[in-house]
């Protein structure tokens, strides 16, 4: 299982900048805001949360369909489902390796990108642990709709719409705890909500998961 | 002794709801008929909403028949995981173009009674809020239906799908109260009688209820049935061709 994991780990490195495109993603969207909503910086702390919440949920998506796909491709799919690892183990694997390249990297650049969106001071430490903690659910939930979507064609966009509703919960979670980090408000609800969210999801999902792929790969 | 899993027999089903399918036609067009006539032509004109009250009579029942769809999904999909039967995997899929289109109604429906009343088509109220979430989550498992060529495959994905949609769906029901108090008023049929609206009302409601859930109920035994035929000529088309 080790080797699995790194074996993900250098093929995202390696293979066209794992850790870069979903980085730049993010800056990309976090570029665009103040150009769409106009550069008044009342307004944008009023919104950065929220903003750095939907673009790290897009950065996300924008991967969620490498998870499966090439190892589908190439029918390494099929070698692992033989292989001694539990498929439920490969797919919590794949789900760590895709987290820790895109949902890490973009827990470390957001306060950043919340300095950028004039985010106000007391939501940095809020707005950080909201996203360290709700992220893992995000590759998670993402990992169960790559396995549905594995063997389609134009699966990604598929992929897309089963995806998002399945983040709502996560999202309106996540935001509130920067919200209310960012106003000053108490954030314990929100937060042990959200931390409840992961769980559930991490301990759930990938039997969700395993289950769908081992129909993909009948 | 006659089993409900009876009707698990494609060509049982047919016959039995062949034989049932029109008088619940008929049944079913009664009670909206009756429950829509009653409700526009003989119900007073509410003192504070005057005549848009009477978009309840649409509103409510199909609102009522878009979340039970996705119940009724649930249970087909849960059958069609632990016991194989192929109609049950049908019948979720019978279902879900119907849920969609009573969810849209009750969404156009509200947003037309809302410009009046509240002065907006639309706020990001709960209720209105969890409607739109349902909504994209009946497109996405009906999208998922259609993008999977094999029959078989395509129940598997959807019926889990539908399992994981449920608990999210739930999910994101509560999520959505916690996030935002609400405009919509509180629950029409409670069975605490206390906050219910008055009788006058009330019963014609009921008619209309009933009715559109029967409607629901022949919608999706109908498709079902068109579902069973089609798979069937799929298979002899795919048994001519091996002959030739």
């Amino acid at each position: 299982m080790r080797a699995l994991f790194w074996r993900d780990i250098m093929l995202a490195l390696r293979a066209g900048g794992g850790f870069g495109l979903g980085l730049a993603f993010f800056l990309i969207v976090v570029t665009l805001v103040p150009l769409a909503l106009g550069p008044n910086p009342e307004l944008l702390s009023r919104v950065a949360a929220g903003i750095l919440w939907l673009g790290a949920l897009l950065a996300c998506l924008l991967s969620l369909d490498r998870i499966f796909a090439l190892d589908w491709e190439d029918g390494t799919l099929e070698l692992l489902a033989t292989s001694p690892v539990p498929l439920e183990g490969l797919v919590g694997i794949k789900a760590l390796a895709h987290w820790i390249t895109t949902g890490v990297p973009l827990v470390c650049v957001a306060p950043v990108l919340g300095g950028l969106l004039n985010l106000p001071a007391s939501g940095y430490l809020w707005l950080v642990a909201g996203l360290f903690v709700g992220t893992p659910a995000l590759s998670m939930i993402g990992a169960f709709g790559a396995a549905l979507t594995v063997g389609l064609k134009r699966g990604s966009l598929l992929l897309s719409l089963l995806v998002l509703p399945l983040y709502v919960p996560t999202l309106i979670f996540g935001a509130e705890v920067a919200r209310r980090g960012a106003a000053g408000l108490d954030v314990q609800t929100p937060l042990l909500l959200l931390t409840g969210i992961t769980l559930g999801t991490l301990a759930c999902l990938p039997f969700a998961a395993a289950a769908v792929l081992r129909v993909n790969l009948r | 002794m006659a089993s409900i899993w009876e009707y698990a027999n494609p060509k049982k089903f047919i016959d039995t709801t062949d034989r049932v399918i029109p008088s619940l036609w008929i049944i079913s067009m009664v009670f909206v008929v009756l429950g829509l006539g009653w409700g526009f032509f003989f119900t007073p004109d509410d003192f504070r909403q005057g005549s848009t009250v009477k978009i309840i009579y649409i509103h409510v029942p199909s609102a009522f028949v878009a979340i039970n769809a996705w119940l009724m999904m649930l249970v087909a999909s849960l059958i069609w995981i632990v016991r194989r039967h192929h109609v049950s995997a049908l019948a979720a899929r019978a279902a879900a173009p119907v849920g969609i289109v009573m969810t849209l109604i009750a969404l156009v429906t509200g947003a037309l009674w809302g410009q009046p009343m509240w002065g907006t088509w639309w706020v990001w109220d709960p209720r209105l809020t969890s409607f739109l979430i349902l909504f994209l989550f009946y497109l996405g498992y009906f999208a998922l239906w259609q993008a999977v060529e094999n029959p078989d495959t395509a129940a598997d994905l959807t019926a889990v799908l539908c399992l994981v949609g449920s608990v999210f769906a739930f999910l994101s029901r509560y999520a959505v109260i916690f996030w935002n108090q609400g405009l919509h008023q509180g629950a029409t049929l409670s069975m605490d009688k206390k906050e219910n609206i008055s009788d006058v009302f009330w019963y014609p409601l009921l008619l209309s209820l009933a009715g559109f859930t029967l409607l629901f109920l022949v919608l999706v035994l109908v498709r079902t049935q068109t579902e069973i035929r089609a798979r069937r000529m799929h298979a002899l088309e795919m048994r001519e061709r091996l002959a030739e």
